[in-house]
């Protein structure tokens, strides 16, 4: 009989922080500029030089803290993490050890266990076949990378599937984007992923022991090494053996799984307090500045889309959560001309258009805000199809038309004669036609089969080009039929 | 004026006379530079080559100013007396010196010094060992040692040091002349190639103490490039007083009596009763947990010099060595080639006081010691203005005496590692001349020869007025002649 594991996943994520300077100089960050070319004697780490610690880095850290529900300290303190390592310039690295900035906290339904600050490492290039530094020509280093301010965010092991580690990665991804204090692109590295991995036997709650993941650096990845980890560690436990506690490095164009480093080879970091700077002390003007700068949070802000705009809570939640399309629909919603009775309606139906037909139309992550699709256009869109001036048909071909080139929707809707045919005589004519044409269709609605019209008014929609509105047509049906 | 009496001038009279047109800037180098460049004390590890442009008018007018070697200086070899930074060039200047130039200081040499500030001797640079002008058989004291007997000799009108445990005091008192470590923080460290980052404190090495006064003035001052600089209250003044009425001095048992020299006792006690007399009272004081200053500081010291050093790994500036291994090889074969013996003893020392498992037990506790000794000279402060005692507990000793027992050597720093912990400012100054004890028998009769001793004052954080004017008035009283040893 085999058992059933459980397992158990812990996140440690690595965000760079969107600063002007680096952590401890005034280096500009590096965007792709060349080689070691934003650098200075503190990210060198040239001999004398000394670190001062970014106030901007700080005050992220503190925003970070706020949107995780963490408890801000009052006083925190730099350590020295101490290892030899050509990215590493001086030696160690300026983190923070037994004293960070932020402790505890939650993130939906994943307690947070700290959130530090630190500077990144440089960036090491091996020259060679290998591509590793092993058996490579050369290794040569671009210090631009070396001093970027990162926030270091660990969770508690609370979650429980890769699908769900990806997907809290993605709502964690959000918030801070939302916070506008990094880039967060997985791709490019300002948001990179490591996972804790363990497993146990289904209703124990003891855990096991864990592996570290390395550097994960998509969410596809991210899901698969964790997935296969899951696949290793129960393999091994049900083949009699036992995991051993060691560093991993996933390979996702192999998808294997090597070791870096066991428990036996870790560092000794001999963390010490970094004398080079001054313990941090939380002002409450700086408290006061970090939470004046704090944006409505996607959970506020789907209460409050619900609340006060009775939006649903799937529509809610989409726009909250997704915040260049919340942002986007919020300045739709501003840009109606004014608050009628019917504004929940208006606002449920432009939320639909926003989170439905126009995201569909976009690339994956593509803002609204960036495409040819203004508010103000999928605004008046929306109403026009709330109104029935178009038909919904007639609406996606004047959306299809607006993604593609922009415009005033109702330009568009003249120019191509789009504009609903209401309930006059014209449509009546066209009802009649259809029905004429498909006699047999006719027989069975009178017969008492209302599913039956289904061939008229596929009849109407082709000769209407879509502009007939179909709650029009099916009434109009009934009452010649009747 | 003839070169003699150029060079008889100390920096602040040399300021005055260039300032009133009396000298001329590039006279008074020139002097100094020849001077320099015929050193045969081993005191500089560069000499300028040039007489720079004079100045414009500032208030240092050109006065020239040798420089420790652990200072980046732009362009100008600094290399902390060690091997392993042999020829490197930095790109930048550190902040105390570029405030002393922009006062108007010229940069004539950079000085020698126990590699990477570790050594009470100067024995231990890679540039080899300094003579004491006052007897060439005879260590100036370290690490500052180059700075020390080249104010001495009279080949640099001052000199800028460093101060970790003692390295600017105790050498200015092996060699006769004033030295000054001031508070923590009220001088920049930025460009200072570091050895102990929470201890390390820059100064000036000078023939009296106006001239130390006049540099510290220059010296002071936050620096944006040094999280731990502080905004120093005040300006320094040049010094006037001529009497120490109600000045209360306290004199530790724990740092005056066993382990220090007779002869240095002597003048110690001697130079208390010239306080009493300039209208002093002197009593004694206790600072109960000074006995474990040392040991503290030969933890914290090596623990942040195990991390400071570890730049210096050969992959991007200083020495290599190449090895046809790994990364690691390269690395090993750079550190073991580069560093000296004293230097490897405080990083292998500091390493393990770092280590998992240990850094609660030595660490932890050093620290904790520290916290004692602050709260000792608060304590004390509340009764007397200052703290009095000998700065190094010999006379200059032999070269090569102590270079085979370490801890003989850490011993040096008995008197002034207490004061860098608390991290108060204290000055050193020639208090008078006494026999060592290897000779006290042979040579007792032989009156007028002899070594000079230091007197420190110690007092607390921000005090360097007050510890200036005190300084002063008992060096007036004393009448202490360094000029002898001036080549």
């Amino acid at each position: 009989m085999t058992t059933t594991y459980e397992p158990v996943i812990g996140l440690e994520i690595h965000v760079q922080l969107l600063t002007r300077t680096k952590m401890f100089c005034g280096c500009e960050l590096s965007f792709g500029e060349p080689p070691n070319t934003r650098t200075c004697p503190v990210c060198l780490g040239l001999p004398g030089a000394l670190p001062v610690a970014n106030a901007q880095a700080i005050h992220f850290g503190l925003m970070i803290g706020l949107a995780l529900d963490s408890e801000l300290a009052p006083r925190s303190i730099f350590h020295r993490k101490n290892y030899f390592y050509p990215d590493l310039p001086k030696g160690y690295q300026i983190s923070q050890y037994d004293e960070p900035l932020c402790r505890g906290g939650r993130l939906a339904d994943v307690r947070i266990h700290r959130v530090h600050l630190e500077e990144d490492a440089a960036k090491l290039v091996h020259v060679g076949a290998s591509g590793r530094i092993h058996a490579s020509d050369a290794s040569i280093v671009d210090f631009n990378r070396g001093g970027t301010p990162l926030a270091e965010i660990v969770t508690e092991p609370d979650l429980h599937s890769p699908e769900q580690a990806g997907q809290w990665l993605r709502l964690l991804r959000a918030t801070l984007r939302h916070l506008g204090v990094s880039d967060v692109n997985m791709d490019e590295g300002s948001l990179r992923c490591d996972a804790n991995v363990s497993v146990r036997p289904e209703g124990s709650r003891e855990l096991g022991t864990k592996t570290e993941l390395k550097n994960m650096n998509s969410f596809r990845f991210l899901e698969r090494g964790i997935r296969a980890e899951i696949a290793r560690q129960e393999g091994i436990l049900n083949e009699g053996g036992r995991v051993v506690q060691e560093t991993l490095h996933f390979d996702p164009g192999s998808g294997e799984i090597t070791s870096l480093r066991s428990k036996e080879q870790a560092h000794d970091y001999r963390y010490f307090p970094e004398p080079d700077l001054a313990p941090v002390a939380v002002s409450e003007t700086m408290l006061a500045a970090a939470r004046q700068a704090m944006p409505e949070l996607p959970s506020a802000r789907a209460v409050r889309l619900q609340d006060s705009l009775g939006l649903s809570a799937e529509s809610a939640h989409l726009l909250a959560f997704r915040p260049e399309l919340g942002d986007y629909f919020e300045q739709a919603l501003q840009s109606s001309p004014d608050s009628t009775p019917s504004a929940g309606a208006q606002a449920q139906a432009l939320a639909n258009w926003v989170t439905g037909e126009l995201a569909k139309r976009l690339a994956p992550e593509e803002s609204p805000a960036d495409s040819k699709v203004s508010p103000e256009a999928i605004t008046v869109l929306s109403q026009m199809a709330a109104e029935k001036q178009i038909s919904v048909g007639a609406a996606r071909q004047v959306l299809d038309r607006l993604v593609a080139e922009g415009g005033d929707p109702r330009t568009l809707v003249e120019q191509e004669g789009l504009a609903a045919l209401d309930g006059g005589d014209e449509l009546r004519q066209i009802v009649r036609a259809a029905i004429a044409a498909n006699a047999d269709a006719a027989q069975r609605v009178r017969a008492g089969n209302p599913k039956a019209t289904g061939p008229i008014v596929g009849y109407v929609m082709r000769e209407t080009k879509g502009r007939a509105d179909g709650a029009e047509v099916t009434r109009l049906i009934a009452e010649l039929l009747g | 004026m003839s070169a003699e009496e150029l060079v008889s001038l100390g920096a602040q009279a040399a300021a005055q006379a260039l300032a009133s047109g009396q000298i001329a800037a590039h006279e008074l180098y020139e002097i100094y530079r020849s001077r320099a460049a015929a050193d045969d004390l081993n005191c500089f590890t560069w000499v300028a080559e040039q007489t720079p442009a004079p100045p414009a008018a500032s208030p240092l007018g050109g006065v020239p100013l040798a420089v420790k070697d652990l200072f980046c200086t732009e362009g100008v070899p600094s290399q902390s007396g060690s091997r392993i930074l042999e020829g490197y060039l930095p790109p930048y200047t550190a902040t105390a010196v570029e405030r002393l130039l922009g006062a108007g200081a010229c940069l004539l040499a950079k000085t020698n010094q126990d590699e990477f500030a570790m050594g009470s001797s100067n024995e231990n640079s890679a540039f080899g060992p300094v003579l004491n002008p006052w007897d060439r058989s005879r260590v100036p004291g370290g690490s500052s040692g180059g700075s020390a007997a080249a104010v001495a000799a009279g080949l640099t009108p001052w000199a800028l040091g460093t101060d970790t445990g003692g390295s600017i005091r105790q050498p200015a008192a092996l060699c006769g002349i004033v030295g000054f470590k001031p508070t923590y923080g009220a001088v920049s460290r930025y460009g200072m190639i570091a050895f102990a980052s929470s201890l390390d404190q820059a100064g000036p090495l000078t023939r009296d103490v106006t001239d130390a006064a006049l540099m510290l003035r220059h010296l002071i001052g936050y620096d944006e490039c040094d999280a731990t600089s502080l905004d120093f209250p005040g300006e320094i003044a040049l010094p006037t007083a001529e009497r120490l009425d109600g000045v209360r001095l306290g004199v530790p048992e724990e740092l005056t009596g066993e382990g220090i020299e007779a002869g240095v006792l002597a003048a110690f006690h001697a130079t208390l009763a010239l306080a009493e007399q300039l209208g002093a009272t002197v009593e004694p004081i206790s600072l109960p947990h000074a006995a474990h200053a040392l040991s503290a500081y030969y933890v914290i010291a090596p623990a942040e010099c195990s991390s400071n050093l570890a730049r210096f790994d050969g992959v991007r500036y200083g020495m290599r060595t190449e090895a046809a291994g790994d990364l690691t090889e390269m690395y090993t074969r750079t550190r073991h080639d580069g560093f000296g013996a004293e230097v490897k003893r405080r990083i292998m020392l500091g390493t393990y006081a770092l280590s998992s498992g240990y850094y609660d037990a030595y660490y932890g506790r050093a620290q904790c010691v520290r916290t004692k000794i602050v709260e000792d000279f608060r304590n004390v402060f509340a009764d007397v203005d200052f703290v009095v005692t000998p700065t190094a507990p010999s006379v200059a000793f032999p070269l090569g005496s102590k270079t085979a027992d370490p801890l003989a050597m850490y011993l040096n720093d008995f008197c002034t590692v207490p004061m860098s912990l608390a991290g108060i400012p204290a000055i050193s100054i020639p208090c008078g001349l006494a026999l060592p004890p290897e000779d006290r028998n042979v040579t007792e009769a032989a009156s007028g020869g002899g070594l000079p001793v230091g007197f420190q004052i110690a007092g607390p954080a921000f005090s360097e007025n007050r510890i200036l004017e005190t300084a002063f008035a008992l060096e007036q009283a004393i009448g202490f002649d360094g000029g002898t040893v001036r080549a």
